[in-house]
């Protein structure tokens, strides 16, 4: 069908009910951002609640009646703001911005496609995602309140409606749109894997897609093999809330003074099955926060990326070994100790490949011609963020140190660096770098760099100061740090990670400002504004509906910046070589 | 073949299906996303029996099937589930010789097999039911015994349900001319994921 | 952009990133951690002292080669011009992948290993046997008594006030049982072995100052052996989220000096008289 054809559609079907790779990849972003704004709003509940545990805010009682009584923050709604800002921040932000949004957006035009292999299925998993999304945050308006068992929902806590409000039916809207959510998320990965091994361009060998792609398969396929695992534990915890089975549940629970009938169960066995997809779901988000960081580098850095091979080979035996580590976050669960033997050696090796990606991306700059764009300036600062994370990480997957740290801000501090930094910077990277192409309008680069610096002296500050109040044993998911006398000497930290925090809040504001105002108003944008090689810079901007008119063939690798000679050149992936002497046909 | 210019850091000598513009393992997309899916589907399944010897071995005593089933029974649904994926195979390969009539034929029996299957396991189900068995009790010893057996052959049951209406939509379209070898093949993949399936299922719940 | 802009950018940049690696740095070297008081905790402190060195290394290297690329390609210099050279990526690729499978592995194996036995290996003969039992919001000790054995128990008996682990009265064994709320009497310098027992949903126990901690999982019962170093007074926080009290679900631990001990434990009344 020609795409003047295709044109003549209702605004309904074309930007609502889109089947387009690009609408769909853009309404993942907008529905990221929206979510963004609860997850983030709650976060400053949280940090609020955790700078002055003792005040009296009358008008945060106002605000939120149902949160809050007398001024005070009620516990048990500490916990339900806690649980969500993870859930959300998960997978309603990360991985719908990260994965779905930016992988619906750039994989066909990265390997020379004109859409998904099965654009249909690709709405669906977008108009699945949009309820999973509403259930999450109706679960506030429940009677009892949101799920208030961590976003790890462990059961008993989770499964008994007696043992913390929020359980109630709180948790079983958190269980229905984690459902759907795995749902949508299924049908996409379906799509990315499928298109990335058939639909390739002439030309576009494994070996030669951006490494962005490359992150975004491996996720995908991570997610293929280990959502089920959730799947499988939300349906058995459903049963457990609803039908009465015991399958985490023991006997001999007594609950509010009543001995309850389960028996036969085990906690355990949630745990095994949530950190099974759990573990890997941390890598498929920050995957492809480092491919966007390593084509940015390349971009922003005129030079091909230091070790595009051993990067692809690093990324895959991460993928390998996410799979077979989860036990780290069983340490102390109860499980057998040998097991914990195992998957600490195991854990740790985790740290190679990282160390390798980590170099790759450091000497990608080695020789480089350094353009200070906002997308550049956030791609190195998620060098230093993985970095920080990642040997942080160390002191956590060594059992006998995880014995003292876990469960303690040292690990909160880890995953946010991890979870909060890295991929949140892959996500204004990516951003910033493919606004053009997506928008037809270049994105306000001074604001951009506004953004930039308020975040980063923000989040580094407060996520580096929390490792400081993890090894002075403060406890995660406390309401009141100053409870224990053992912390008194590290919880004044608090206020001050607060205060950061904060200014990274507000950063945001100035982000989404400067987004939406230059949607609408900023300067008209070229083709190719970055000068890169990379096939979506050789479809005008914003990319026209089906994205070439004849669909390109490659010829080379993705990074040639500067590697024949030429000062400033690049050689795209679509222009062919001058003939050589021989040509065989 | 033409040659195709390639950049320094390629090998001397590429495979070809791998260098784009082909499917690297010659099947449709379709072929391939029901692969893909069978293998998320098939992992869900995995979750479930993994748990249930998780708790299995956890559990200090645990019934004996054959004195909770009739063996014989449960034996018969296999064999009418193997044959059925048998009849489905000849199905697809007269699809693809575009002889449609004897593909709906075949498809037909197949369908004929699941429901068979079903009604049988329906009857199983009614007469545990009946014995005491329920999601919460388990009349011959630990109460997870019974969840697991109605969780997993319930969401086996179900999966046999959809081909089974998959199969009828497939033979319909088949009577009428309109269907293609690959998307009765792709419905087939579908079938043998769910006869694979039980062949996991009667072993490890019903035998050991 | 101005070159003046860019090199202004640049050098705020670097000073960015060693900032960070500074603030890391000097942060990480105070001592942030409560004074230790056993045995094993005094290991595990080694354990982190490794880490600390470790990873401080590498963090160091790490940040002085990116500032050092920073400030040399970033200031608008020519620089040479670049190639791929994969055989040269793949040796340097050796450099990170031996670094840190020696620096992880051995700080798993030769430091880590050995805490991890000590604590979940079979307690040494001579361990004094304790339960020790989580319920939202607070702890509830069991001493055997003088007959080393713990009485029955049967959920359906307990009362908040009464009988709070729901003891068998017929069973004899329990009449010798010593039942504490929120405290854990312990002697110093000799090896415990602390039985963890859940009433309702999973909690963990946890001494900071001891650096121990285990879940403790409704339906099984977990353990963990450790030897408290110096007498004093020390606390008990529940480390795994179990409902609104989960904040102030703390206790006690108390450790005498190793005669006292036996003296206090002596004086306590058995729990069903």
């Amino acid at each position: 069908m020609s795409a003047e054809a295709v044109h003549a559609e209702s605004f309904i079907r074309r930007y609502l009910f889109s089947t387009d790779h690009k609408t769909i990849g853009k309404q993942y972003l907008l529905t990221a951002f929206f979510m963004g704004l609860f997850a983030v709003g709650w976060s400053i509940l949280i940090r609020i609640q955790l700078a002055w545990p003792h005040a009296n805010l009358p008008l945060l009682s106002r605000l939120f009646p149902g949160l809050y009584q007398d001024g005070v923050l009620l516990p048990e709604r500490y916990l339900s703001l806690v649980t969500m800002h993870g859930t959300v921040m998960v997978f309603f932000v990360i991985s719908f911005a990260l994965v779905s949004g930016f992988g619906n957006f750039i994989i066909p035009l990265h390997i020379g496609a004109r859409d998904m292999a099965y654009p249909v299925l690709n709405m669906l998993s977008y108009w699945t995602a949009v309820p999973a999304c509403i259930l999450m945050i109706a679960s506030f308006f429940v009677p009892d309140g949101a799920a208030a068992a961590g976003w790890t929902a462990y059961p008993p806590l989770s499964a008994l409606p007696q043992a913390v409000p929020g359980s109630g039916w709180g948790q079983t809207l958190w269980l229905l749109g984690m459902a759907l959510f795995i749902a949508s998320f299924t049908m996409g990965s379906l799509n990315f894997v499928t298109t990335i091994l058939n639909l390739r361009t002439k030309g576009m060998s494994m070996f030669r897609m951006p490494l962005t792609v490359w992150t975004l398969f491996i996720s995908s396929v991570l997610g293929i093999l280990a959502f089920p695992a959730l799947t499988a534990a939300a349906i058995m915890l459903l049963l457990d809330r609803h039908g009465g089975t015991s399958f985490f549940l023991p006997s001999g629970l007594v609950v509010g003074g009543q001995v309850l009938e389960h028996s036969g169960g085990t906690p355990l066995l949630f745990q095994h099955l949530f950190w099974f997809l759990g573990h890997p779901e941390v890598y498929i988000l920050v995957l492809p926060a480092i491919g966007i960081a390593f084509d940015v580098v390349a971009v922003f850095g005129r030079r091909p990326v230091f070790g595009y091979r051993t990067s692809i080979w690093a990324l895959l035996v991460i993928g390998v070994l996410s799979m077979i580590v989860w036990g780290h976050h069983m340490f102390t669960s109860g499980m057998n100790p040998y097991l914990g033997e195992y998957f600490s050696v195991a854990t740790v090796a985790i740290t190679v490949p990282f160390a390798v990606l980590g170099m790759n991306l450091i000497a990608s700059l080695w020789r480089a011609e350094i353009r200070l764009h906002p997308a550049m300036l956030f791609a190195l600062a998620m060098i230093a963020a993985i970095g920080l994370g990642g040997l942080g990480g160390l002191w956590l997957g060594t059992a006998s140190s995880d014995m003292y740290l876990h469960d303690s801000y040292f690990v909160v501090g880890h995953f946010h660096f991890m979870i909060g930094v890295v991929t949140a910077f892959g996500i204004f990277a990516g951003t910033y770098y493919w606004f053009p192409k997506m928008f037809g309008r270049m994105i306000d680069q001074r604001l951009g760099k506004i953004h930039f610096w308020a975040t980063s002296v923000g989040v580094f500050f407060a996520f580096i100061a929390m490792h400081f109040l993890g090894l002075g044993g403060v406890l995660r998911r406390t309401y009141d740090p100053t409870a224990y006398e053992y912390t008194a000497s590290v919880t004044w930290l608090n206020l001050p990670i607060s205060i950061a925090l904060f200014l990274a809040a507000a950063a945001q504001v100035v982000f989404l400002v400067n987004f939406f105002w230059s949607m609408f108003r900023g300067q008209k944008a070229e083709a190719n504004p970055w000068e890169a090689a990379t096939l979506e810079w050789t479809t005008p901007s914003p990319a026209p509906h089906l994205n070439w008119r004849e669909l390109p063939s490659v010829f080379r690798g993705p990074y040639e910046y500067r590697t024949d000679g030429r000062a400033a050149g690049y050689r795209s992936q679509v222009v062919p070589d001058e003939p050589p002497a021989e040509v065989r046909a | 073949m033409t040659t195709v210019a390639m950049g320094s850091s390629e090998t001397a000598a590429p495979v070809a299906h791998w260098q784009g513009g082909v499917s690297p393992f010659a099947v449709s997309w379709q072929k391939l996303m029901m692969w893909i899916f069978l293998v998320t589907d098939a992992l869900l399944f995995a979750g479930f029996l993994a748990s249930y010897g998780f708790v299995r071995l956890a559990s200090p005593a645990w019934p004996e099937q054959n004195e909770v089933f009739p063996m014989l029974k449960i034996a018969a649904m296999t064999f009418v589930l193997i044959t059925s994926s048998a009849t489905m195979a000849t199905a697809v390969g007269a699809a693809h010789r575009r002889d449609l009539k004897r593909a709906m034929v075949f498809v037909a029996l197949t369908a004929l097999g699941g429901l068979l299957f079903l009604l049988a396991q329906a009857t199983e189900w009614a007469t545990l039911i009946a014995e005491g068995a329920r999601l919460t009790h388990n009349p011959w010893g630990p109460a997870p015994f019974a969840a697991f057996f109605f969780m997993i052959t319930g969401f086996h049951g179900s999966h046999v349900l959809i081909g089974v209406i998959l199969l009828t939509v497939v033979a319909l379209r088949l009577w009428r001319g309109r269907a293609t070898g690959m998307g009765v093949e792709v419905a087939g993949l579908y079938w043998h994921f769910v006869d694979v399936v039980w062949c996991f299922i009667f072993p490890l719940f019903y035998l050991l | 952009m101005t070159t003046g802009g860019q090199k202004r950018e640049v050098f705020a940049l670097a000073a960015l990133f060693v900032a960070i690696a500074a603030v890391t740095v000097i942060g990480f070297a105070h001592d942030w951690k409560p004074p230790v008081a056993s045995e094993e905790g005094a290991r595990v402190d080694s354990l982190i002292r490794y880490l600390l060195f470790a990873t401080g290394a590498v963090l160091v290297i790490g940040a002085a080669a990116l500032v050092a690329f920073l400030w040399r390609y970033g200031r608008g210099l020519p620089s040479p011009a670049p190639r791929s050279d994969p055989r040269l990526e793949r040796w340097w690729s050796l450099v990170p992948v031996l670094g840190m499978a020696v620096i992880a592995e051995v700080g798993v194996l030769v430091k880590g290993l050995p805490v991890w036995k000590r604590v979940y290996g079979a307690p040494p003969p001579g361990a004094l046997v304790v339960e020790v039992n989580a319920q939202q919001f607070e702890w509830w000790v069991r001493y055997p008594g003088p007959d080393g054995v713990f009485g029955r128990r049967d959920p359906h008996l307990v009362d908040a006030t009464a009988n709070p682990l729901g003891l068998v009265p017929e069973d004899p064994a329990g009449r010798d049982d010593v039942v504490v709320r929120n405290a854990l009497h312990l002697p110093a310098g000799r090896p415990v072995h602390v039985r963890l027992r859940s009433r309702d949903v999973l909690h963990s126990f946890s001494i900071p100052e001891f650096r121990v901690k285990q879940d403790v999982v409704p339906g099984m019962i977990t353990a963990i052996t450790f030897v408290p170093s110096r007498a004093g007074s020390y606390q008990i926080a529940c480390a795994e989220l179990c409902g609104l009290g989960h904040y102030r679900m703390g206790a006690r631990v108390i450790v005498h000096p190793a005669e006292e001990f036996d003296t206090w434990l002596e004086g306590q009344n058995g729990a069903l008289q």
